[in-house]
């Protein structure tokens, strides 16, 4: 005999105020993504408007599409997208090469006053970039960096390392402590401890974190924009320049920022399981 | 040559407080099954990390093969430890599980299959399971995976900290059994933890019962039993557990139940030259035999032709609870003018019902007597 779900014996009233409550929450939620996700909607489809149908208020819902936006956008954008990808994967890659063994440092065998160096990654979050970009600007033009990618490589690195290391060192913490003793115990030594145990079981933790990375890299503007011109300029800067003095280029923003968000959407879109499974693995610590 | 040595072991986390391992005197012999055994907090777990060199030597030292390995670091003392929780490396099979150590110590690859392959044969692994990885397996057979890890490596010593703890109650018992045999057919010394003093009568050579940090006893398990050293192993060793209560001594005897219980001369002189006017008797649950017929208080029944000569003394009192075990069944009586409770062990078949009045009688040579302080136990 098959259970009988216990809402068919529910009372009418009580039905009635569960069913209104789940109506309420959805049609909350429904509004609350909407709200979010209109401004983009509208930024899409700005995209394919012509630039003298951009600027109208209230905006336009029906119009004849076209491509031209993203034309001026794909032929202009070559250098800037280019510069983007070098300084996102490289500081990516250097943050992940720093950050697992710091992690490991403050983690699995921890130094003696680990607190304090964890204490002191954090600390440098807590300085508003806007106050340390003169002296930045000043050691760059010392260094020759000024303009070079490798100052941004640089900075992004020292940017994004700090909340790498909180996240992977929270990934290790969760690593038995039994399975550790084991490997010890089967003579591996540090190397292969790292190599053999800790890397594998914490790798979609280290997928995640190189995500959270490359996102921060990829949309960042204020050193970018201070700190070079031509040479080093990256993609954020490209869509700057759609707001010169003359005028606003809104269909030429709107292409170029759709064209921006996607490589990080799909890329994002791939990895999503293991970002939340990334995410929620060290959320607890 | 793999004896095994705690001199004087001792152990402390913090500075003031009482050593987790308080100065062990051990001695394994080469070939033996040692189970340490004791309630949370023991020490037991403690001792075993300490032997494996997980955990450092706050004073004394450790000898294994007349070596002193006190410094020496974990992976360099020849042992093979099976955790509570296993620690399989997920990622990997369980030929790379199990093969892992011998990696770490560059054996070459078919050595390192041949010998995974016979360890796998020896704990009744199938070869398909070999390229399968933990998370596939049954608890079961994860802790086979365990044990075959610790096997490969043809240690000097096995360690193991509760392997079946997480395993259900039939394949714990399943299990219990098979190591043991597996014990004797490889002949390594084993020191085996547990808490649960079934597993470490059944398995051990001998068993070193420890609590707070101090060993209590070390013994084979007969001799535990029969001959415990004091209170708390009298306690802890046998289930159901030893009826223990704290009596005023009187003439002749022990005043129990509002009866005179007969003690042995032995004990009544021990007792007399510490100076006691109370301990503690232990009764064991078999040693309780119910007189035939629910007697009138006081023991000699109608029924009791033999009650002149006997001098075993009697107890009795009402039935509260009866647990059907099948072959036995266990009695759990108040007794008449203390109240204590007490359980007695009956022939499952002829049990009396709860609210019955009921009679023991219990030879004096099965009364165990003890110190009220120091819980010793006094000569008997």
């Amino acid at each position: 005999m098959t259970a009988v779900p216990i809402r068919d014996h529910e009372p009418a009233a009580l039905r009635v105020r569960r069913m209104s409550g789940q109506v309420g929450w959805a049609v909350l939620a429904w509004v609350v993504a909407i709200a979010f996700f209109l401004p983009v909607l509208w930024m899409v489809l700005t995209a394919f408007k012509p630039e003298s149908a951009a600027q109208t208020w209230p905006p336009k819902f029906i119009f004849s599409p076209t491509l031209a936006q993203f034309r001026l956008v794909f032929s202009g954008w070559g250098p800037y997208v280019t510069h983007s990808l070098i300084a996102t994967t490289i500081s990516t890659v250097l943050v992940l090469a720093l950050g697992v063994p710091a992690a490991y440092a403050l983690s699995v065998h921890p130094v003696p006053r680990w607190r304090d160096g964890l204490f002191f990654f954090i600390s440098t979050k807590m300085l508003p970039i806007v106050a340390a970009i003169g002296p930045l600007y000043v050691l760059a033009l010392h260094a020759h960096l000024l303009d070079s990618i490798w100052l941004l490589i640089i900075l992004y690195t020292a940017m994004n390392l700090p909340l790498a290391i909180w996240l992977i060192r929270s990934f290790m913490l969760e690593v038995p402590r039994e399975m550790l003793e084991a490997a010890e115990l089967d003579g591996a030594g540090r190397l292969r401890e790292m190599t053999e145990v800790i890397l594998p079981v914490i790798s979609p933790g280290l997928v995640s974190t190189a995500l959270i990375c490359v996102i921060f890299a990829w949309n960042e503007l204020f050193l970018a924009l201070n700190l070079t011109v031509t040479n080093a300029a990256t993609l954020p800067m490209f869509l700057i320049s759609s707001v010169p003095q003359e005028g606003l280029y809104l269909a030429h923003l709107s292409a170029a920022a759709t064209v921006a968000s996607i490589p990080v959407i799909i890329v994002g879109w791939i990895a999503q399981r293991s970002l939340v499974r990334g995410l929620s693995m060290g959320a607890i610590k | 040559m793999a004896q095994v040595k705690y001199v004087s072991a001792s152990r402390v986390y913090a500075k003031d407080a009482p050593p987790a391992v308080d100065t062990l005197d051990l001695d394994i012999k080469d070939g033996e099954f040692m189970v340490l055994v004791g309630p949370s907090g023991s020490g037991k777990t403690t001792a075993l990390r300490m032997l494996a060199g997980l955990e450092p030597l706050d004073g004394g030292r450790v000898e294994i093969g007349d070596k002193d390995v006190t410094f020496v670091p974990p992976k360099d003392r020849d042992i093979a430890m099976v955790f509570q929780n296993y620690a399989l490396y997920p990622n990997k099979t369980v030929a790379e599980n199990m093969g892992f150590a011998l990696k770490m110590q560059g054996v070459p690859k078919d050595e390192r299959g041949r010998r995974v392959r016979e360890a796998a044969r020896l704990l009744d692994l199938d070869d398909k399971l070999l390229d399968r990885k933990p998370k596939a397996l049954s608890g079961g057979q994860r802790q086979r995976v365990a044990m075959g890890r610790a096997i490969v490596r043809e240690p000097k010593v096995f360690l193991m900290d509760e392997p079946l703890s997480n395993l259900d109650a039939k394949l714990r018992v399943q299990t219990r059994s098979q190591i043991a045999e597996l014990q004797r057919r490889l002949g390594i010394t084993t020191v085996y933890v547990t808490h649960d003093q079934v597993e470490a009568m059944t398995m051990g050579h001998r068993v070193a019962v420890l609590a707070g940090g101090h060993l209590q006893q070390c013994d084979t398990p007969r001799q535990l039993y029969d001959n415990p050293v004091n209170q708390f192993v009298a306690g802890f060793i046998g289930s159901p557990a030893m009826n223990l209560q704290k009596v005023p001594l009187a003439d002749g005897g022990a005043r129990l139940a509002g009866t005179v219980f007969p003690l042995p001369a032995a004990v009544r002189s021990a007792a007399s030259r510490a100076g006691l006017s109370e301990l503690v008797i232990g009764i064991r649950p078999e040693h309780l035999h119910l007189a035939n017929g629910s007697g009138v208080r006081g023991g000699s029944g109608a029924r009791g032709g033999s009650g002149a000569r006997d001098s075993s003394g009697a107890l009795a009192g009402e039935v509260t609870l009866v647990e059907e075990l099948g072959a036995d069944a266990l009695l759990h009586v108040r007794l008449a003018g203390s109240g204590d409770l007490i359980v007695a062990r009956t022939e499952g078949r002829r049990t009396p019902a709860p609210g019955q009045q009921v009679t023991f009688r219990v030879q004096p040579d099965d009364v165990f007597a003890f110190h009220p302080e120091t819980g010793a136990r006094l000569a008997g």
